[in-house]
């Protein structure tokens, strides 16, 4: 799999390129700015892209800019945002063009490396892997808005694993229930928020999309 | 002030004016009965009873030219600022009676009061007044031609009116009659053309005597920029010992604690490596807690989405993390300066902290704009209203804060109405930067 990589502290850059190497990715590019990073992501079209938001030069959310960009001109290439701080605003731009393969993650998650690389590998596949900072304050600030208000206190708890990224058998390791359970639960959150039965990875999609949009 | 004459016709004003210059003539009655009061005050002051009774004196002639500045604002769009110098703090006792009395008789803002009381009579006929006197002598000629030249003829009696006279056999005489109703309309139309023009020229006369002078200004304005620099000052001093403490409790604790386990960690290696595993787990447990904690302090002294995209982002990123869920309109083409940008963000801030808290409001708007070099920032919420500057809301907090770039906050909020946050900072913008994608 090959990742084009963009972070401005070298340090933590040769961090990654060598956690990333020893999981088996092939490093395409690694850059430390903005303009090189647009430019490393439309030559190699990459399977995923790792970036950081606050690149140089103008230390920014230039990452994030370029990311968007890219996927304006490249739809649906995937891209794994990092950031010192996630805020909302950030992860609905991402998200709004509605086709998948974003995922948005504080860079202390890079910590649990295990976890990290399912997270790029959701991406890469076209899931999402938001974090579940993201989530929490979603969660703190919509559930009196219509319809996120009729799911239930367990429903909303399906909905923010599902939103982190994480597969039925993951939800029901982390909510100690059945897989049967979930499935019920993800069934009723698709019938409550309108989703159409479909392909069932594109309504997870779907159901975060509305989640972090409505 | 200012809604009031752009919400009027033109026919409104010219209708109203020859009564609000009539109103401001009456105003100068009072202004009389002042004067001589402190001419006989100010005359007393060798025997030494003069020193008491000035100060109110005076006092009370500024609450009454205040209304003259209020009602010239509001009519004739003239502004007219109070020049009165900061008076000293009063003192208990005879001394400080006597401060104040010099106080106030050595502001050159007390004697340019007493001229305009003095003065005012005499102008104002001849302005504020003039409008009006026009329009009653045309009702007076209407009079006349009705009914009241052949009263006054009948019974022997006879007036002028303009160049036509009353006299006897008037009432037979139709066409000297028409003569005299139509002078009497043209007279009136005259009160009503002219009032608006005369109460601009009296308006002008107002802010040449009741405006401050260049001095006062000065000292004005030296005294709220001391005033304002104190409070910046102590806001950031506060500020930094609040960042200091939440350093020193926490990230800082969090890291000698790290430290200290780490060394733990090198006894344990070989001896009991699984307590060695499960102090690494608690080590790096501790690390994301400093982590989230330097990340929470970063975000209160200069949030991320304000540094990247400015002042209009950054209130929309506000709003998606609040509870209301704020409709944010923004209008702005550029940054404003950093500081001004992020006194702006965190006036915004406290004032959604508020609405959540005290307002009991389900709806919140908030509206950004910037025009003739002024910031306006509006917040409104449909909560129960009755909120007040004081009473620990923290708005007279905001309004100390903003004062230091000049800022002025308005609050309107009527016991069971909308809550509006008005906040006013004069800036500049930065053209936009341009994008890097």
């Amino acid at each position: 799999m090959r990742v084009v990589l963009a972070e401005d502290l070298a340090l933590l850059r040769e961090g990654l390129v060598s956690l990333l190497e020893s999981h088996g990715f092939e490093i395409a590019a690694a850059v430390d700015n903005g303009p090189s990073l647009l430019k490393a992501l439309l030559d190699h079209r990459p399977d995923v892209a790792v970036v950081d938001v606050r690149l140089p030069p103008s230390f920014t959310d230039e990452g994030l800019q370029a990311a968007l960009e890219a996927r304006r001109q490249v739809p649906g290439l995937p891209v794994l945002v990092l950031s010192q701080y996630v805020e909302q605003l950030y992860a609905r731009e991402l998200l709004a063009d509605g086709s998948g393969g974003i995922g948005y993650l504080l860079k202390d998650r890079v910590f649990d490396a295990t976890q990290f690389v399912d997270a790029i590998r959701r991406v890469a596949a076209g899931g999402t892997a938001m974090d579940p900072e993201v989530i929490s304050r979603l969660l703190a600030s919509n559930t009196r808005d219509e319809p996120f208000g009729r799911l239930t206190p367990r429903e909303l708890e399906v909905l923010e694993l599902m939103a982190q990224g994480r597969s039925n058998a993951a939800i029901a390791q982390a909510l100690v229930v059945t897989e049967r359970a979930v499935t019920k639960h993800t069934a009723n959150i698709f019938l409550k928020l309108g989703l159409a039965v479909a392909g069932d990875d594109n309504r997870r999609v779907l159901a975060v999309l509305a989640y972090l949009n409505h | 002030m200012s809604t009031e004459l752009a919400e009027e016709t033109r026919l409104d004003s010219h209708v109203r004016a020859p009564w609000r210059g009539a109103r401001l003539w009456l105003l100068s009655w009072p202004a009389m009965l002042l004067s001589c009061a402190l001419i006989s005050a100010l005359s007393m002051i060798g025997l030494g009873v003069g020193i008491l009774l000035v100060p109110p004196i005076l006092i009370a002639m500024r609450g009454l030219l205040d209304v003259y500045r209020d009602w010239i604002g509001q009519w004739t769009g003239q502004r007219i600022e109070r020049p009165y110098l900061p008076g000293p703090e009063f003192e208990p006792g005879l001394n400080g009676h006597v401060k104040r009395c010099m106080a106030l008789l050595s502001d050159p803002a007390s004697w340019r009061d007493l001229m305009w009381v003095f003065a005012d009579p005499v102008v104002s006929v001849f302005t504020a007044l003039l409008p009006a006197f026009l329009v009653l002598y045309g009702v007076w000629g209407l009079l006349l031609g009705g009914f009241a030249g052949d009263l006054i003829t009948s019974y022997g009696g006879n007036v002028w009116y303009g160049w036509i006279h009353v006299t006897k056999g008037y009432g037979a005489d139709t066409g000297t009659r028409v003569e005299t109703v139509l002078l009497g309309v043209a007279f009136i139309a005259l009160g009503h053309l002219t009032g608006p023009k005369l109460l601009a020229v009296y308006g002008r006369w107002g802010r040449l005597l009741l405006g401050p002078t260049e001095r006062s200004r000065l000292a004005l304005r030296v005294q709220h920029l001391t005033e304002t620099r104190t409070d910046a000052v102590d806001t950031s001093a506060a500020e930094l010992r609040r960042i200091e403490r939440d350093l020193h409790d926490g990230a800082q604790a969090r890291l000698v604690a790290m430290g200290m386990s780490l060394g733990a960690i090198e006894h344990l290696l070989d001896r009991d490596p699984e307590k060695a595993r499960l102090l690494l787990a608690q080590t790096r447990e501790s690390s994301a807690k400093a982590l989230h904690e330097l990340r929470d302090l970063v975000r209160g002294i200069h949030p991320p989405v304000l540094a990247d995209r400015g002042l209009g982002d950054a209130v929309r990123a506000l709003a998606l993390d609040h509870p209301l869920r704020p409709e944010v309109q923004v209008d702005l083409s550029g940054r404003p300066d950093a500081p001004v940008e992020s006194a702006a963000y965190f006036a915004v801030s406290e004032i959604l902290t508020n609405a959540a808290k005290h307002s009991g409001a389900d709806r919140v708007w908030i509206d950004m704009r910037h025009d003739a070099g002024m910031l306006r920032i509006t917040v409104t919420d449909d909560g129960r209203g009755g909120a007040t500057l004081g009473g620990g809301t923290g708005l007279r907090g905001i309004e100390r804060r903003i004062g230091t770039f000049d800022g002025v906050l308005a609050l309107t909020s009527p016991p069971g109405g909308q809550t509006i946050v008005t906040l006013e900072l004069p800036c500049a913008l930065s053209s936009p930067k341009i994008s890097h994608s």
